[in-house]
């Protein structure tokens, strides 16, 4: 396990993601919650937290996280997610190979805080850490869902003069928080 | 070739923004994709998806019906057609039928092949591309001028200056501050669009299904926020099954952009719900436009197995200097060429074709295998066919194909070109053929030619025998290096001999779409080398070697001349190339090295033909160091020289800078001599350093061997 999640810490961070390791759900939450509050989230616009309900949360009191960092929603709609900082969602698996995050994106919550704020925390459990593609697609086949998501790194171009810029229409940041403790996932 | 298209090509060369970025990345490209490419083997994966779409492209109607079903079963809309202005109609009629005012795009270059833009924008709707790079040209009303990178022609400070004009005044010429700018706008335009239209790389018929890569994330925003969701693919795009989609994965991000894969892979099998919950309309045009006519030609149904990586644009010497603007087309390079005359109209490629020349680099790199320097061949020859030959190339053809003819007059201008002969070099030639030296000097044709010197050598008695075929610059222009050949092969015990009836090689008249002059030349050529009875047959000149190993075969084989390909075959079999058949000659001990000598630096330069269809890069390399000499690599030594045989008459203004590449990295080794395989690299390479005054001499490797063995 040590050896896959180290290929994918590599892989991920040289496609400019921030790769985070904890060993239970409440350090994982701890460092989450620290994160919105040091970036700024806010009960205002542009500074929202929208975090897609996932098996992360089963059991956790949202309405008093909610009421604990104001401006966290797990109400996610379309206009909240567009006037989010920070958007947060759990993965369903990471891929070493190319240090990939993949899941299976078929309700657009899902989508709309991986893809409209400008931070994206990605909670993945690290048991979930596959070798490679055909790997991958052992587990999610198109058969089961009809939106498949990878994502690698943050929102990128290079589309003028070649330079690599980070941030384009998706998230300018891509934060992997990687929880040991199994049976917070479907 | 029309004067416009001249003018566009001197346009190209002389923007220094578009050739300084092409060529910076086409250098950076080379190193960083064999980086991405590290651990996997891209022979393995390439041979994998020319097989899966070449099984795809022989059964486009069974994948399509068995997507449609697939797709369809979920809930999804599949259209196909052949025709272009059905499937604008239709997305028109989709559009008006749910009031649809806005539409954001992410890129599809299926969708430019049918111009679907301007055809919605004259019907009142508004399209927004937001890939970045299509964002910038389209706001410049320009076209993409590269199928990855649409924009790389264009500076930050011209990017900022569109932004200024067209979306709102004083933008800075700040990168980092120009992509959040059109993050802002677009940001916008996709919340409100009705409806998004995408492209997709690939579509998977067992499980009907959609991948599309992106790296901005737009591709995901379209497909998401907007409640109609359209995909035009192009039906080359299907392959059978879903494991199919693993080889193309890995080497579409790897070969596209050197990236292990790209930000974001979709993978879409049906609809899914929109944000207010209903069910979003997923449309999928499946777009023919000729794709099903191309599978059944057997020569272009391997295009079909292009991924549009565009990495043959990448490594293109030509590509690097004229961009895509040339090409006056949607798609682009050597891929960009054929689809052209298949999308677009054949004769749409007449001008085009003969940008390529022939090096092969594409073909190295191809995720597809294509042969796109062949295919290109093939163009050539159909359009020679459609329109004919001009007068000129038939005059040319028809004193080539008289070999008494031929060398009569090549015997003249030795004579006549006396006054103008100073050091072995032309320096100044009358008339119109004073365009053809001017970066580079021409050698001056040899008083005595081979042919004629031939008998005058004298040779040991041998148990074996060689016949050498000298092709036109070695007999005409440098027979002292045929010498060496037949000095170092006397060594190895092989006598070697001169058929007299052997003429061109046919590569002038083939490389020119006249297959049926190659061919000719072909039969004399066989004649005359079957007639003697010997073990070998050699060549000092790659393109003339293949010409007898490979292309007199293939020549008859497109011409359904079936009864002149044992003999063909037959010479094939003896045909070896100076440094193999000596590299081989070495192993068996029947040459050997004189001990201890050092004869100090030379750098190599690879010829086209001898390294990527006869794949003998190492021979003449692992000959010169047993020699003694120190190999001291140069930059991109396998990248062509410019010469490209008629190419550098065709087309001087893009050989000239092609070859002043070659002649810095040759300098840039500090090295004494550059060593080649090849007379015509030699012609080309010695003319251009003669021009430029360097003293670096420039030798063919039997020279530089023949005074080294024992």
């Amino acid at each position: 396990m040590q050896a896959t999640f180290d290929q994918f810490k590599l892989r991920a961070e040289a496609v400019s993601a921030e790769v985070h390791r904890f060993p239970t759900r409440s350090a994982a939450l701890e460092f989450i919650l620290t994160y919105l509050q040091e970036t700024g989230v806010a009960d205002s616009p542009s500074c929202y937290a929208v975090w897609a309900d996932c098996p992360f949360l089963r059991g956790l009191n949202k309405q008093q996280l909610a009421a604990n960092v104001p401006g966290l929603t797990f109400d996610v709609t379309r206009e909240k997610a567009a006037a989010s900082k920070i958007g947060i969602s759990q993965l369903d698996w990471a891929m070493a190979s190319t240090g990939s995050l993949v899941q299976d994106s078929a309700p657009v919550e899902r989508r709309l805080v991986s893809t409209l704020p400008n931070i994206h925390i990605a909670i993945v459990e690290t048991s979930r850490i596959l070798p490679d593609m055909p790997a991958v697609f052992s587990k999610v086949h198109p058969g089961r869902t009809n939106y498949i998501s990878f994502i690698t790194g943050p929102s990128r171009t290079a589309d003028i003069e070649r330079v690599l810029t980070i941030g384009v229409h998706g998230p300018e940041k891509l934060i992997i928080v990687f929880v040991d403790e199994t049976g917070s996932v479907n | 070739m029309r004067k416009e298209f001249r003018e566009s090509i001197n346009t190209a060369l002389q923007n220094p923004n578009l050739t300084g970025a092409l060529g910076r990345f086409s250098e950076a490209y080379r190193v960083s994709r064999a980086k991405a490419y590290e651990g996997v083997d891209f022979e393995a994966v390439r041979t994998q998806i020319a097989e899966r779409k070449g099984y795809a492209a022989s059964h486009l109607d069974e994948l399509t019906d068995r997507f449609t079903e697939n797709m369809e079963s979920r809930g999804a809309k599949v259209f196909r057609t052949d025709d272009p202005a059905k499937v604008r109609e239709y997305i028109l009629d989709l559009a008006r039928k749910n009031d649809v005012k806005t539409i954001v795009k992410s890129k599809s270059m299926a969708s430019e092949e049918i111009h679907l833009n301007p055809f919605l924008e004259k019907a009142g709707i508004e399209v927004r591309e937001t890939d970045l790079g299509e964002w910038i040209v389209q706001l410049a009303g320009q076209r993409p001028s590269h199928m990855v990178m649409p924009a790389i022609h264009l500076t930050k400070e011209e990017v900022a200056g569109i932004f200024s004009d067209k979306v709102e005044e004083g933008q800075p010429p700040d990168i980092k501050k120009l992509v959040t700018f059109a993050r802002g706008k677009l940001r916008g335009k996709f919340l409100a669009a009705e409806m998004g239209i995408t492209g997709a790389n690939i579509a998977v018929a067992e499980t009907g299904t959609l991948v599309i890569v992106t790296n901005e994330g737009n591709a995901r925003l379209v497909s998401t926020l907007p409640k109609i969701h359209v995909a035009i693919v192009g039906i080359e795009k299907l392959v059978a099954e879903f494991a199919d989609v693993v080889p193309i994965l890995t080497a579409l991000p790897r070969s596209a952009t050197a990236q292990l894969l790209t930000s974001y892979l979709s993978i879409i099998s049906g609809p899914v719900p929109n944000t207010d919950g209903t069910p979003k309309q997923l449309h999928i045009i499946l777009m023919d436009n000729r794709r099903t006519e191309m599978s059944h030609d057997p020569k272009f149904k391997q295009a079909l197995q292009c991924v549009r990586c565009a990495s043959c644009l990448n490594v293109c010497p030509v590509f690097r200097l004229v961009g895509g603007h040339v090409f006056g087309k949607i798609y682009t390079g050597g891929i960009g060429t054929i689809l052209t005359a298949w999308f677009d109209a054949l004769k749409a490629s007449d001008e085009i074709q003969s940008l390529c020349i022939q090096c092969g680099n594409c073909t190295e790199m191809c995720p597809g295998k294509i042969d796109i320097p062949g295919l290109i061949l093939e163009l050539r020859r159909r359009i020679a066919v459609e329109k004919g030959q001009t007068i000129a190339q038939k005059a040319i053809f028809s004193v080539v194909n008289n070999r008494r003819l031929f060398h009569s007059m090549l015997r003249t201008a030795s004579l006549a070109q006396k006054p103008l002969k100073k050091d072995g070099f032309i320096r100044h030639l009358p008339f119109f053929l004073s365009d053809m030296t001017e970066f580079r000097s021409l050698p001056a044709i040899a008083d005595v030619p081979l042919r004629d010197h031939f008998t005058k050598i004298e040779q040991p008695e041998c148990k074996e025998k060689a016949a050498f075929y000298s092709g036109c610059l070695i007999d005409f222009a440098y027979p002292e290096m045929g010498e060496s050949v037949i000095k170092i092969l006397n060594k190895a015990g092989i006598k070697v001999t001169f058929p007299e009836g052997q003429t061109c090689c046919g590569a002038p008249a083939r490389f020119s779409g006249a297959y049926e002059v190659a061919a000719k030349n072909a039969e004399d050529n066989i004649n005359a080398l079957l007639t003697e009875d010997v073990q070998y047959v050699v060549s000092a000149c790659p393109t003339c070697t293949v010409a007898l190993k490979h292309d007199f075969i293939a020549n008859f084989e497109s011409l359904g001349k079936t009864e002149s390909l044992p003999h063909a075959r037959q010479l094939a079999a003896k045909v070896y190339d100076f440094s193999s058949l000596v590299k081989k000659l070495v192993e068996e001990g029947r040459l050997t090295f004189k001990q201890g000598k050092e004869l100090g630096k030379v750098t190599y330069h690879d010829s086209c033909h001898l390294k990527r269809t006869l794949r003998a890069s190492e021979p003449p390399r692992e000959l010169l160091t047993k020699a003694g000499y120190e190999i001291s690599e140069m930059y991109e030594a396998d990248m062509c020289c410019g010469m490209g045989g008629s190419y550098s008459l065709k087309l001087p203004e893009i050989s000239a800078p092609i070859l002043e590449r070659k002649l810095t990295n040759i300098k840039d080794t500090g090295a004494a001599t550059v060593a080649m395989d090849c007379p015509g690299c030699v012609m080309q390479i010695r003319g251009g350093l003669d021009k430029n005054g360097a003293k670096i001499k420039v030798e063919h490797t039997a020279q530089l061997l023949a005074e080294e063995l024992e």
